[in-house]
């Protein structure tokens, strides 16, 4: 496939950014995204040129780094999957490809696509955890809990923190992010002892990093490549409201 | 936010409903329900709520509005085509039109009714006719009443789920009454403009 590459080049989180165009030929539709992106960059550093940066770790949609914005969506158009699952056999020959960092206030650009995602670890260190003794794996399978609450639990803790949803939000919120690790605890019985003190700090937290307000728009559910559900802002709303 | 916009879609049923007297020939009706509402205490209490409510709906949503604005202070060149509802995107901008035909609604009764602007707040049946016979109130009145059931279409169901109700069975169910709610709800308004200015 012969591709036109648009992708957003900044040297450092001061420097003034731009996009840059890229011919790409003989691109495999066998290849997935990333891999494009490696043969654009063994091309510019056999051309002596600065490669482009981009996060990626596991390739396996497990770590949620490998967050880019592909011509209007978050992680490219393909539902449910993360950019390093992104096949290129989604893209049509000719197609020129527009590629941009994450754009949020609390994700600034370090470097062309790489965001600084902090503002997401310090929400998950406001009150993201539990830290009440719960004892060891036989402790916790003598407490019975349904499955379905259980499931719903797994649901939102498969939430692998890319940053996806404030990128699609059109209010670069964090609500749905929030929501999946509020969520994760609320509803398990150890997480319920701390679940006051949690939400308030960590929605406490989220405004402070400067992340927008959530307009229910549902953009975060529709692009999320693990699918959490919206369902999960509306709890982390009732447990706020419980909170006081 | 949720709650003052929950408390003024309760208000806007009962306003439909009075204005359907305008209907009438006889204007006694439609004049006793407005002096009623201007004078019974309990309305004169609610009255004072609802502004309230409007305020805190229109000063909320601007704060919110401008945090959002700045917390993506650089946009994207590929735009946003992701699966959004579609109505939720301009709900700043149906706001503002909303607020403007408001003004000059308070201005054309809610004023007289203060005594701050000239005019018979026992007629305001009279009022009101005189009005809709001018074209170009018509069509601010239509226009503004079809951004405010897109306003509305969204809004409905956002109250419920910013109030964290959020239900396997009741939220779809919610959603469908959000689009009667804002079909049946604007079109009442419109259908008394219409028969008001073409065929009285």
């Amino acid at each position: 496939m012969k591709l036109t590459l648009k992708i957003w080049r900044q040297k450092n989180a001061k420097a003034k950014g731009s996009f840059v165009t890229y011919k790409m030929d003989n691109v495999s539709p066998e290849m997935a995204f990333l891999e494009m992106l490696d043969s654009l960059n063994k091309k510019l550093v056999e051309e002596d040129l600065d490669p482009v940066a981009f996060d990626h770790d596991c390739r396996e949609g497990i770590c949620g780094s490998c967050g880019m914005y592909i011509n209007g969506h978050p992680h490219g158009l393909v539902p449910g999957v993360t950019t390093c699952h992104l096949s290129m056999r989604y893209f049509k020959e000719g197609e020129t490809i527009w590629i941009e960092p994450w754009r949020a206030k609390p994700f600034p650009v370090i470097k062309d696509l790489i965001v600084d995602r902090q503002a997401f670890d310090k929400i998950q260190i406001a009150g993201g955890f539990i830290s009440i003794n719960t004892g060891a794996a036989p402790d916790a399978n003598s407490i019975l809990i349904r499955k379905q609450k259980s499931d719903e639990a797994f649901d939102s803790a498969i939430c692998i923190g890319c940053g996806a949803c404030v990128a699609a939000c059109k209010n670069a919120s964090a609500m749905l992010f929030v929501s999946a690790k509020i969520s994760q605890f609320a509803l398990l019985p150890q997480g319920r002892i701390e679940a006051k003190e949690r939400v308030r700090a960590m929605v406490e937290k989220m405004d402070e990093v400067g992340f927008g307000n959530c307009s229910n728009t549902g953009s975060c559910e529709a692009e999320c490549p693990k699918k959490i559900k919206i369902v999960n802002i509306a709890r982390l709303n009732r447990e706020y409201f419980k909170a006081f | 936010m949720a709650l003052a916009g929950i408390f003024l879609l309760m208000f806007l049923p009962i306003h439909l409903i009075i204005n359907f007297l305008l209907l009438k020939s006889d204007p006694v009706p439609f004049n006793n329900a407005a002096h009623f509402m201007a004078t019974f205490p309990l309305v004169k209490i609610m009255e004072i709520v609802l502004i309230g409510a409007i305020l805190l709906h229109i000063t909320w949503g601007i704060i919110l509005q401008i945090q959002n604005w700045l917390a993506r202070p650089i946009g994207y060149v590929s735009g946003s085509k992701s699966e959004i509802s579609f109505f939720s995107r301009f709900m700043i901008w149906t706001g503002a039109s909303i607020f403007t035909f408001l003004l000059l609604h308070f201005f054309n009764f809610y004023f007289v009714k203060l005594g701050l602007v000239k005019g018979n707040p026992e007629d305001f049946y009279s009022m009101a006719h005189d009005l809709f016979k001018i074209p170009a109130y018509n069509y601010i009145y239509l226009a503004c009443f079809t951004l405010l059931g897109f306003h509305l279409f969204h809004a409905f169901s956002s109250a419920f789920q910013t109030l964290g109700l959020n239900h396997r069975i009741w939220t779809p169910v919610v959603k469908v009454v959000a689009l009667v709610y804002a079909i049946i709800l604007p079109a009442g308004f419109a259908f008394i403009s219409i028969i008001l200015w073409l065929f009285r």
